[in-house]
């Protein structure tokens, strides 16, 4: 339906096949399909720390990224902090976004889609009476996020609205977001 | 009849379940005369009689029900069922079609032996060529395994007892799932006066009637319903498709998430979790909101199409768009079970069960191994959501997906028939 000509083939960068082929193999191979992804994080003062994303486990192996990445969080200048990067709840944002957009891409690329410009605005309130202790009954986190894509593609509108609901049916962040998710945090003297 | 373990009685076929499914197999081999019998634990139409809430009536209207060699012969034709109708209807068949029904014949393992079956019910045992499964997709109501965390002072109904609303108690009712059970009873509860909240996770939108037409005549008519599982992108997931949001009511009425909140249900996300006291829901009631609003308006676009490909736009009404699914500013992410919530209802689907079949044919779910119906050589299964078609769990769509399987059947006896012609031959030294 999306394919005005036969030989038509949108190109938005993602590897549909090989997308198709892990589906296909991790489908009869499940213990493959179990990832564990990974983070450290130093802090380094005040309310100012250092994260480094290098290693993950999947496909039955330990993997590396192309090279470590860093990303520095604190607190804003209004919080008397140093405002040396953002603060961890925008990596939330940060993460939201970079997963939904990932799925539009892929979605619109199964579609045969062409995607010309993908620009995600997202926004969460949160009341600091939370955080501070001020009011019990206002929790500590987001009270709500909206994000809004405007989207340049070959496609009708209704086909892009699709493409943004089904990558939130398959987003990882937005699951890990939207449902309650089991934590446990341990500590020991190093 | 022969005690359990005494020795087995000899047939051709088996037939497990006496519903329309197994009915309309039973007509096939009568009227092929193979030897057969049908085992049903009560009497015909068992669970129409017996595991079905009063309010219960078919989805789809009366002209539609029809079974091979009897279509629907009552004055109603665009009515809705039943369950009582259902029964009456299944037990007029089975009397039509001369069903060597054995009732009250409970089947405790169904085994493959030396090439044939064997059959051990809690009386007769019986020993043949084939077994047909038509037990039924909805033997067992799923319930999602956190129903273990709820507290003890929460009563559970599942949507096998769950008979009227009288008989839950009084406070707030949880509803978990949005198809057309989960529905019907949120909106039935509301009703009898109790606040509901109804969970929703993905589900299908449907109007009941589109252009003045039934929706279920523009999903027979286009073709719909006749599409068959192997031209599915991904027939798993069309196989668990939850059934859509419809009622079958005199007011033709529509039933969707809009009806609902109006009769004042509170409609919130997928229920996620119970931590505690707490039950907590999904944040994405917006998204599954959306998704179906996206996937109805495909449907009508094709249903659109196919009325003007076939010159059909005098003859049915203007094309209806409907108003896009709202929900609450912000809808409830969490509820107090026990103080507020006291009363959970899970609609969550049914599975069937196959718990007697001993043989290796289970997948690593436990779900039953088929090609559209072919289990292993001589076993065969009916009934089953988008089996063969997408009607194939429909009362009208049986007939179908019978004629194909009981030829399957049928060469499947030629061949025992013929192997067995061999080895005789062979026995007594000829060619």
């Amino acid at each position: 339906m999306t394919n005005p000509t036969p030989t038509y083939r949108a190109d938005n960068g993602v590897d549909v096949e090989a997308l198709l082929g892990a589906r296909a193999a991790l489908t009869d191979a499940p213990e493959g399909a179990r990832f564990k992804w990974r983070a450290t994080s130093q802090w380094v003062n005040g309310t100012h720390s250092r994260a480094t994303v290098d290693g993950f486990f999947g496909l039955g192996s330990e993997q590396r990224h192309r090279r470590s990445f860093e990303f520095d969080s604190d607190h804003p200048e209004i919080f008397a902090a140093t405002d040396n990067g953002a603060t961890p709840v925008e990596y939330v944002l940060v993460g939201l976004a970079g997963c939904l957009s990932a799925g539009i891409a892929s979605v619109a690329q199964n579609r045969n889609i062409q995607l010309h410009s993908v620009r995600a605005t997202l926004e969460a309130g949160m009341d600091l009476q939370g955080v501070l202790g001020i009011d019990e009954h206002v929790r500590n986190g987001f009270d709500g996020i909206t994000v809004h894509y405007e989207i340049d593609a070959d496609a009708t509108p209704e086909q892009i609205a699709a493409l943004v609901a089904q990558s939130q049916k398959r987003s990882a962040v937005f699951d890990i977001v939207a449902n309650p998710t089991d934590i446990s945090v341990t500590a020991s003297k190093a | 009849m022969t005690r359990p373990g005494g020795a087995p009685r000899v047939v051709d076929v088996v037939v497990v379940g006496g519903g329309h499914s197994g009915l309309a197999m039973s007509q096939a081999l009568s009227q092929r005369s193979v030897d057969h019998v049908v085992l049903e634990r009560g009497e015909v139409a068992n669970a129409w009689r017996t595991e079905r809430r009063d309010s219960l009536r078919l989805l789809t209207p009366n002209w539609m029900c029809r079974l091979p060699g009897q279509p629907y012969d009552g004055g109603d034709p665009y009515g809705f069922m039943t369950a009582a109708d259902v029964a009456a209807f299944i037990a007029r068949y089975a009397i039509r079609v001369r069903a060597p029904v054995v009732a009250h014949s409970t089947v405790l393992r169904v085994a493959p032996t030396a090439g044939r079956y064997l059959v051990g019910t809690d009386g007769a045992d019986w020993r043949c060529r084939a077994v047909v499964l038509a037990s039924g997709a909805c033997s067992r109501p799923v319930v999602p395994r956190l129903a273990e965390d709820v507290p003890a002072s929460v009563a559970q109904w599942t949507v096998r007892d769950y008979r009227r609303p009288a008989d839950l108690g009084p406070g707030r009712v949880l509803v978990v799932g949005a198809s057309a059970t989960g529905l019907q009873l949120a909106q039935e509860i509301r009703r009898s006066g109790r606040p509901v909240l109804l969970a929703a996770g993905e589900h299908v939108r449907m109007p009941r009637l589109y252009r003045g037409r039934d929706v279920q005549w523009w999903l027979l008519a286009s073709g719909v319903l006749d599409q068959r599982i192997e031209s599915m992108d991904d027939p798993v997931r069309a196989r668990r498709l939850p059934s859509a949001q419809l009622v079958g009511s005199d007011e033709r009425a529509t039933l969707d998430l809009g009806t609902v909140q109006r009769d004042g249900v509170e409609v919130c996300g997928r229920l996620a979790a119970v931590r505690g006291t707490q039950a907590l829901f999904s944040g994405s009631l917006r998204n599954v909101c959306a998704l179906a609003d996206l996937k109805m308006n495909r449907m009508l676009e094709t249903f659109d199409a196919w009325a003007r490909a076939r010159g059909l736009e005098g003859e049915v009404g203007a094309v209806q768009r409907f108003v896009p699914t709202t929900v609450a500013a912000s809808p409830r992410l969490s509820a107090e079970l026990g103080r507020d919530v006291r009363t959970i209802v899970w609609a969550t689907g049914y599975r069937p069960d196959f718990g007697w079949l001993d043989a290796p044919v289970f997948d690593g779910r436990g779900e039953l191994r088929h090609d559209r119906g072919v289990v292993a050589p001589g076993l065969y299964v009916l009934g089953l959501p988008f089996l063969r078609r997408r009607k194939s769990s429909f009362i009208h769509g049986v007939e179908a997906d019978v004629q194909e399987l009981a030829a399957h059947l049928f060469e499947h006896l030629d061949r025992a028939a013929g192997a067995m012609r061999s080895r005789v031959a062979a026995a007594a030294g000829g060619r």
